[in-house]
């Protein structure tokens, strides 16, 4: 079942189509990675997403239903990549001013602010103003407040940026636990590491346009370039390698990245070093990583253009 | 509107609770009182006590000079001006009025000596006292009468009577509070204009209105701002009302205090001065309450106020969210909402002074100047200066004004808030209005 179902949304400005026939589905209780480059149109969608801009065509089907701005905000938690808060106000307030803006009772407010303070050990910083804090704990009270009420789609556009590794890993960690909660998460980044650590699906823009949807490992897959590598006891002479297989693409101490010949299978490669009595010690298929994609991916469509 | 209500809160009570607002609450009664009631102190009291020496040669004055308001005249014979102008302060004199042997009918030569200058009130004293002796004695040589002479003059106030109630006033009156009531809505509008424009910067630069957006529709930020700081604006008139009052309540005991204290230092006549002064000036306080109809005043005043505040505050929301970081934008872009805040003050400088002219009547209809011109006619009389249809087709006006202008600045405001980084021009925005979505 889909929590978010987008169909050929568009948002045109004067001068650019900012988001241009794009279509997807986030299945519930998955991690959603939206990727592209600056300026690919990811802010103008998950405006559209979240109620803040209407889109020029196109639906957009929330929990099966058509999206309904007024209600459904309250189900959606927006972590937007331009945050910030009021810096003359003081944190506990603030956290409860933005989890009732959120539809919460006064009462419901302040008990998930205890909750999630006590949780992240902030119970000190009640009464500072925000701007007496650093911009890693700002960052914390930013999540905090979009958790809050609850939301059962969580969409987070760069959620990481300006922390620590030690704040990082503790905002990851309560990501998944969303996750395992059921909540659905769109997470909005261009730093595709995270994403291959994170996401189940994800979905690449640019210029408007869908460049590939899938499962992380789907995508790997579709992109992948048939490498292998293949690790050796003793360094064979160069005849040994000698074969309509494979080709060597690089020749390392103990090891070989090898492309697989059209036609070849993996095992005519691991066949070839055993006849040769060769001692194989490793054997592995290199997936391109999402970086590598993204990158490919993106300079396509920029020559395109 | 649970949650325009919850905005509405926090912009109220973020700005009650700084301590400039308790600050300046307080500050700007004492400013206006201050200046209203440090002369009235100074004329009552007068200055300090002090003692003239008075050397006269032409034996005119000899008892002439009566001691009034702290200034003691000690005539002295046998002493000579030239030593004495040098030694005057060891003696205890503040200052040596000289009058040499003055020829009746072309007095000159008459000098004051003191070490710093003499005080306005000093100058205009003596100078009022010496004339007054010499004209005395020219009636004297003249053979007039003094009493006579009195008696013949004339003191006669016309009844300045206006419209078809033949309400009593006085222009000086009708001017003094249509002018002050018209400044008054003339810095509303600036401060708290700007006040308004200053919050929805503070929301764009800090980066907190696209989390806010996600929560909450733009109309609904921007109109929560609106209404809390008129809010605020409210609540420090509400103080000044019961700050007004209590002074009033106080006043009396005060000033009565002051008369005892006066009477205990000064002779009988700077007494009988003083209360002639303060019947005079009750009267005329009672004139002046009585010839303006106060609670239409006031209640025209709130509703301008209210008014004239909706129909810029939304503009000046409109600006604020056009502003980026850039400071030097905000003078750019207020310019075009100023512009007719300052023409509003200059046709009402003008209509205060001639309320039935046609720059008076049409700038207090067009909504843009109605919220200061109108407050300047309006203590003219109400249908006497201002029609009744006037008064009507203004209100009316501002108030389709500030819907129109509200709407207008939402359109803008909903995009501006959520540009970054790119300045943005009047023009880029006026498109925003016509375009759809």
């Amino acid at each position: 079942m889909n929590l978010l179902e987008v169909q050929h949304l568009k948002k045109y400005y004067a001068t650019h189509k900012a988001v241009d026939d794009i279509s997807f589905d986030i299945p519930r209780g998955s991690i959603f990675g939206l990727l592209g480059p600056n300026g690919a149109g990811k802010t103008t969608l998950l405006r559209m997403i979240t109620g803040i801009f209407y889109p020029d065509e196109g639906n957009i089907l929330f929990n099966g239903r058509p999206f309904n701005p007024q209600e459904d905000i309250h189900s959606i938690g927006y972590m937007p990549e331009e945050r910030g808060l009021y810096k003359k106000m003081k944190v506990g307030e603030q956290a409860l001013y933005l989890a009732q803006l959120k539809g919460l009772s006064e009462k419901e407010a302040r008990e998930k602010v205890k909750h999630w303070f006590n949780k992240f050990d902030m119970n000190t910083w009640w009464n500072k103003k925000v701007e007496e804090l650093s911009k890693g704990m700002q960052q914390k009270v930013q999540f905090i407040s979009t958790i809050l009420h609850n939301p059962s789609l969580l969409i987070l556009d760069e959620p990481f940026s300006g922390l620590d590794p030690l704040n990082a890993n503790l905002i990851k960690q309560e990501i998944f636990d969303l996750s395992q909660a059921g909540t659905t998460i769109i997470f909005s980044t261009h730093r595709m590491e995270q994403v291959e650590e994170i996401c189940d699906r994800i979905l690449l823009v640019n210029k408007g346009r869908k460049l590939l949807e899938g499962q992380v490992q789907e995508v790997k897959q579709t992109f992948k370039q048939h490498l292998f590598r293949i690790g050796v006891g003793a360094v064979p002479n160069f005849a040994q390698m000698a074969t309509h297989h494979f080709t060597i693409i690089k020749q390392h101490d103990h090891a070989y990245t090898v492309k697989l010949n059209e036609d070849s299978s993996t095992n005519d490669i691991l066949m070839h070093f055993i006849r040769q009595d060769i001692p194989v010690t490793h054997f592995e298929e290199i997936l391109p990583t999402l970086n590598e994609i993204f990158i490919t991916q993106v300079q396509k469509t920029e020559e395109y253009a | 509107m649970h949650k325009i209500w919850l905005i509405i809160k926090r912009e109220f009570r973020t700005r009650v609770r700084k301590k400039s607002f308790l600050i300046l609450t307080l500050l700007i009664p004492l400013f206006f009182a201050g200046t209203i009631i440090i002369p009235i102190l100074i004329a009552v009291k007068g200055e300090d006590s002090k003692r003239i020496a008075v050397i006269d040669e032409s034996k005119l004055f000899i008892g002439k000079l009566p001691d009034a308001k702290g200034i003691y005249f000690k005539p002295l014979e046998l002493v000579k001006i030239d030593t004495f102008k040098q030694k005057y302060q060891e003696y205890g004199y503040a200052g040596v009025l000289y009058i040499p042997d003055i020829d009746i009918n072309r007095p000159s030569g008459i000098e004051y000596y003191s070490k710093g200058r003499a005080s306005i009130m000093l100058e205009s004293n003596l100078n009022r006292q010496v004339n007054d002796v010499i004209e005395k004695k020219r009636m004297e040589i003249a053979g007039i009468d003094r009493q006579k002479l009195d008696e013949v003059k004339s003191d006669v106030k016309i009844d300045f009577r206006s419209g078809d109630e033949e309400t009593k006033g006085s222009s000086a009156v009708a001017y003094a509070v249509g002018y002050s009531s018209g400044f008054i809505i003339y810095i509303i509008l600036m401060v708290f204009g700007m006040s308004v424009m200053r919050g929805v910067m503070e929301e764009k630069v800090s980066r907190i209105a696209e989390v806010m957006i996600s929560s909450v529709k733009p109309f609904q930020l921007m109109m929560g701002k609106i209404v809390g700081i008129a809010g605020v604006g409210l609540l420090q008139f509400l103080i000044w009302g019961v700050l007004l009052m209590t002074i009033q309540m106080l006043l009396p005991l005060f000033l009565s205090a002051d008369t005892v204290h006066t009477i205990n230092q000064g002779g009988a006549m700077a007494q009988n001065a003083n209360n002639a002064a303060m019947a005079d000036a009750m009267e005329k306080i009672n004139f002046i309450v009585g010839s303006i109809n106060w609670s239409l005043l006031i209640s025209c005043f709130i509703f301008y106020f209210l008014g004239g505040y909706l129909f810029y505050s939304a503009l000046f929301a409109a600006v604020g969210s056009l502003v980026n970081e850039d400071p030097n934008d905000v003078q750019s872009l207020t310019f075009p909402i100023t512009l007719p805040i300052i023409i509003g003050i200059m046709v009402m400088i003008s209509a205060v002074q001639n309320p039935n002219s046609a720059l008076a009547v049409w700038g207090s209809i067009i909504p843009f100047t109605s919220p200061m011109v109108m407050m300047a006619r309006l203590p003219y009389g109400v249908p006497g200066t201002v029609a009744y249809w006037e008064l009507a087709l203004s209100m009316i006006f501002l108030v389709a004004g500030f819907l129109l202008t509200t709407w207008l600045a939402g359109k803008i405001y909903r995009t501006g808030i959520l540009m970054y980084g790119k300045k943005i021009t009047l023009k880029e925005a006026a498109k925003w209005i016509v375009r759809k979505g």
